[in-house]
């Protein structure tokens, strides 16, 4: 019993110094907020550029192989981030292949790391999106004369409500992972620390005032791409209607 | 003006007749167009009718190359010098517009094709008024009504200025307002020189707009007559139930 008050006092305490390091903005707070932001913000810009025209290219072009594309990209959809940081730690580290560019334990590193963990989640999504989408406009669109590409192009632009889905879904993956980007960032103070590997960081060292910080802010964050996720739909249906 | 060019175009080249030879059509071992033979020529309209089954969407579809003859041929008149942009167009029962305003669907067509981008509100106001659709140009098209949308699908078809228009029973969802709506426009659309060819199941449409009848019954021709003659007295037993309103064999 008294072990539980104890315990609340202290959460009590660090939840009231951890909302006076956001209200302050404590300036190490804010290099990891601006570093993670940074570096997911980057990841999904770019998965977004490959995965959106792949995934629709994978829906309306047939060729030989496709099936097994799409059955690779369905399965990456769920990799495991530290496998996902391993493979590009293997490849980035010294000895590896792209070792002579020295990107190991850089955010640029981390980012392709993300790239890799979510181009696919987009693409697959973006897939389906699209798929769906063709069954009611495939007909009329090459009635009306229109080529495979510009089709791509059309059916991309009808669904990008339902699109964006996809894509803050990625977003979401990249911001919370922790395995990845610990992996090939490592963590470095004021040069890969981001908010997940910090919270790691902090509560291991007892720091949770720190960590509490972060957590809040990661959850505002989510919540804040969930109603944006939200109120995306909420267009989509209303457009779409 | 613009019309009077449709006009000196088709005077200058046709690509009618739509000659027909041996047509067949068979998909999972099903015979759904049955050795059809026919010429269509370039009068204002021509009507497929027949019972639902007799291959009257097929027929239209394989016409817009949407469908591959199985045997036989079907082959337009292309003898005609290299055409500025599309002279075939095609309108589907339901049309599916695009998510945007009514104008930017117009829009749309026009950028499919190679036409030079100085003619586009020309031929977009001309399409937009002939459809009475000019009012509600920046409104989404997704939001009109469903005699509105198929308005704006003939306007669609329309903008391109082509020689024939296939309509696949384009009233088949509308009501009686709607649909007189949409007669008017395709005749208004014939008589200036656009070569109308449709399915429908409204006998009294097909009365109204046809200069010749095509019936078509379980995938065979049974009678290719001018509406007249074929109203007044149609040659086969099959086409006189037809019109009596009997159910015909295999039905």
């Amino acid at each position: 019993m008294t072990l539980l008050v104890l315990a609340l006092n202290d959460f009590s305490h660090a939840f009231s110094k951890a909302l006076q390091l956001i209200f302050q903005l404590d300036p190490a707070l804010l290099e990891i907020i601006g570093l993670s932001l940074r570096v997911s913000l980057t990841a999904v810009l770019i998965a977004s550029l490959i995965g959106l025209p792949l995934g629709a290219a994978l829906a309306l072009y047939k060729f030989y192989g496709r099936g097994l594309i799409v059955a690779l990209l369905n399965a990456f959809m769920g990799l495991p981030p530290v496998v996902v940081g391993l493979v590009v730690y293997l490849i980035l580290s010294r000895s590896g292949p792209l070792g002579v560019l020295g990107l190991l334990f850089t955010p640029t590193a981390m980012i392709i790391a993300q790239v890799c963990l979510i181009t696919p989640i987009i693409a697959a999504l973006t897939r389906q999106t699209i798929l769906d989408a063709n069954v009611e406009y495939h007909e009329q669109l090459r009635a009306l004369g229109a080529k495979t590409s510009r089709m791509m192009k059309t059916l991309l632009w009808e669904t990008r409500f339902s699109l964006m889905t996809g894509v803050f879904a990625g977003f979401g993956r990249a911001i919370a992972e922790v395995g990845a980007v610990l992996i090939v960032g490592g963590n470095i103070n004021h040069a890969t620390r981001v908010m997940t590997t910090a919270i790691a960081l902090e509560t291991r060292k007892g720091d949770i005032e720190l960590a509490l910080a972060l957590g809040i802010i990661l959850i505002a964050i989510s919540l804040i791409v969930t109603s944006i996720v939200m109120s995306a739909r909420h267009a989509a249906y209303q457009y779409h209607n | 003006m613009l019309h009077t060019n449709i006009i000196t175009n088709m005077n200058e080249a046709n690509i009618l007749p739509l000659q027909i030879k041996n047509l067949r059509i068979t998909k999972n071992g099903n015979t759904l167009i049955n050795d059809i033979t026919l010429h269509i020529e370039s009068n204002e309209a021509t009507v497929i009718i027949g019972p639902n089954g007799a291959g009257k969407s097929l027929l239209l579809r394989t016409a817009h190359g949407l469908e591959i003859p199985s045997q036989g041929t079907l082959s337009w008149n292309t003898h005609i010098p290299k055409p500025q942009h599309s002279w075939r167009a095609y309108i589907f029962q339901k049309p599916v517009l695009l998510r945007r305003s009514v104008r930017a669907n117009l829009e749309y067509v026009l950028s499919l094709h190679n036409i030079n981008k100085a003619n586009y509100a020309s031929l977009i106001n001309s399409a937009l008024e002939h459809t009475g659709l000019s009012q509600l140009a920046d409104r989404n098209a997704r939001v009109l009504s469903g005699g509105e949308q198929q308005r704006l699908n003939i306007a669609r078809a329309w903008v391109l200025q082509p020689k024939v228009i296939l309509l696949d029973e384009p009233t088949a969802e509308l009501d009686p307002n709607g649909t007189a709506a949409i007669e008017r426009l395709i005749k208004a659309i014939a008589q200036q020189g656009t070569k109308i060819i449709m399915s429908t199941h409204d006998l009294g449409q097909a009365h109204r707009l046809a200069n010749d009848i095509v019936f078509l019954h379980q995938g065979k021709l049974i009678e290719h007559t001018p509406a007249d003659s074929f109203f007044e007295q149609p040659q086969s037993k099959t086409a006189q139930d037809f019109i009596a309103g009997k159910l015909l064999n295999g039905d």
